[in-house]
């Protein structure tokens, strides 16, 4: 498989001395969703946020290293950091909808990229809803205020909202930590759609979460990465003692 | 359970509740208080001749067209200099400037807040007045659009404080949202910041224009108190005379329970309700956002 993402010693440093990462390599497939689990502090969001550059909006103290996105390093001061963020969308932890209706949420990306055309925007709604899982649910209410939406359907018009930029990379921050059980399951079930389009890289909030969605799975704990391995392998048999103590619930 | 407050716990209690309704006691004396020095006027002079726009005491007339007129004007251009300024002032502090500025800013705009008018009304009379005199060529630089300038850098703190919090509370996540989209950061402030923060905006705006209205001192010094009813645009370069200025200036002279005493006092009641109706425009935007978020939180 072909590594969209190739991170070659990517290290980082908040001012605040906080969460950092320490010299993290790894490739990330394209097509597949991979993992990045461990306990909190672990530099997980850290390395999400560096993929999209949202970190360029906090204070960092160092950093070094590259992100190499189909071959170009995406740290690179000369990199169009709104460009990259149309290409690589992100979803957050707490579903933030923006004070807008519905559809207004969804198209909001595409109308800031430039698209103006109606039947393209109902379009990307329609099709950005569906592959959420939401369409059904919400069809007939998209011009109402998305804050009177439940949790659930907001994460998911939240995610609706990324899929209609049609990126190339879908970056998801434990994106079903507030949600019930249901909506979690809908929202995974979308993920397994998704990636027979996107690269996803996913923070699960719970290690079951990271067993039941990875293609790929990364350990991370206290800014390094411990081992890095198919979903499969890494959860039945991880190499290493760490991986395995945290898998196990030993820890963390 | 009422038996077991003990003796200072029940003094305290009611020394507490005196003090609050008193707070609503004095609002109700000095309403009844305008309202019996203030409608006699009625009695006196004809309403025709009141919304008249002639405003010369000594010969009875007392048309108050004329300073409602030069209120609105001082005011209006105040806001106009105010509102603007001052959002852009909150958005810069809130939005734009990197935390060691941000830490000199508000203290500073907090500091002008406290400036006392009478200064500000000075600076106005010796170097603003003449500036304008000569710089818009101008037969007299002591003009409603004096009174506006600086009325509005009067406003601009309270504006900008107000304002600057309600964009502060907008959770940042919002803003992460924007800019995961591809938004950039004055995207995001127009569209996103800025709706979020609406309420606390609104609110900055009228207690910002709430405070103009009121303002005593400046204007009497900068205006040049002349009551001419405003009429359009040349007006804001003419002389102008406010209602708050004609109160205080022209209260000291008056025989007590005279005409023009119930008329100065009338004027007094007209400038209440305007900031009243400001007030309650100002309360009852804030407590329907505060409905909206309770609703949304539950």
């Amino acid at each position: 498989m072909v590594d969209k993402i190739i991170i070659e010693n990517l290290s980082l440093q908040y001012s605040d001395g906080t969460e950092s990462l320490r010299n993290i390599s790894m490739g990330i497939p394209q097509n597949a969703v991979t993992v990045l689990f461990g306990p909190a502090g672990g530099g997980k969001s850290t390395l999400l946020r560096c993929l999209n550059r949202l970190n360029d909006l906090t204070e960092i103290k160092a950093s070094s290293g590259r992100i190499l996105m189909d071959g170009e390093n995406i740290l690179d001061p000369k990199t169009d950091v709104i460009a990259l963020r149309r290409r690589v969308g992100m979803v957050f932890a707490r579903p933030v909808t923006l004070p807008m209706s519905i559809r207004e949420n969804i198209i909001y990306g595409l109308e800031l990229a430039g698209e103006k055309r109606k039947s393209k925007l109902d379009e990307a709604v329609e099709r950005s809803l569906k592959l959420s899982a939401i369409w059904d649910e919400i069809k007939d209410r998209l011009d109402e205020p998305a804050s009177a939406l439940s949790g659930g359907q907001q994460q998911r018009v939240c995610l609706a909202r990324v899929i209609a930029l049609q990126p190339e990379v879908i970056l998801l921050d434990e994106p079903t930590s507030g949600l019930d059980p249901i909506s979690t399951g809908k929202v995974e079930a979308a993920l397994f759609e998704l990636k027979k389009e996107y690269t996803v890289i996913l923070v699960p909030h719970s290690v079951q979460q990271a067993a039941r969605t990875a293609d790929h799975a990364a350990f991370f704990l206290t800014g390094e990465l411990i081992e890095y391995a198919d979903g499969k392998n890494l959860f039945t048999n991880p190499k290493q003692k760490k991986t395995e103590d945290y898998v196990m619930g030993r820890f963390g | 359970m009422e038996k077991s407050l003990s003796w200072p716990e029940f003094i305290i209690t009611r020394l507490i509740q005196s003090s609050g309704y008193s707070a609503i006691l004095f609002v109700a004396l000095i309403f009844f208080f305008l309202l019996r020095e203030g409608l006699p006027a009625l009695g006196e002079v004809d309403i025709s001749s009141l919304l008249n726009f002639r405003w010369y005491p000594i010969e009875s007339y007392f048309g108050i067209l004329p300073l409602i007129s030069g209120s609105l004007i001082v005011t209006l251009g105040a806001a106009l200099i105010a509102v603007p300024f001052g959002i852009g002032t909150a958005v810069y502090i809130s939005e734009v400037a990197p935390r060691w500025m941000r830490e000199i800013l508000k203290p500073l705009v907090e500091l002008l807040g406290g400036l006392p008018s009478v200064v500000l009304g000075f600076l106005g009379i010796l170097v603003l007045a003449p500036f304008l005199r000569v710089f818009l060529n101008l037969p007299t630089g002591l003009t409603a659009f004096t009174g506006s300038l600086l009325l509005g850098g009067i406003a601009v703190p309270t504006v900008v404080s107000v304002a600057e919090d309600a964009l502060d509370s907008v959770p940042r996540a919002y803003r992460e949202g924007a800019w995961a989209l591809g938004a950039t950061r004055w995207q995001t402030i127009w569209r996103v910041t800025l709706p979020a923060a609406k309420s606390g905006v609104l609110t900055a705006v009228m207690l910002g224009v709430g405070r103009a209205i009121g303002e005593t001192m400046t204007v009497m010094m900068v205006t040049g108190n002349a009551p001419v009813l405003a009429t359009g645009l040349g007006s804001l370069f003419a002389p102008v005379r406010t209602m708050t200025a004609t109160i205080a200036a022209e209260m000291g002279e008056v025989a007590n329970g005279s005409t023009h005493y119930h008329v100065l006092f009338f004027i007094g009641i007209v400038l209440f309700i305007i900031s009243l109706i400001v007030n309650v425009i100002a309360s009852s935007v804030v407590f329907r956002a505060k409905k909206r978020a309770e609703r949304i939180l539950s």
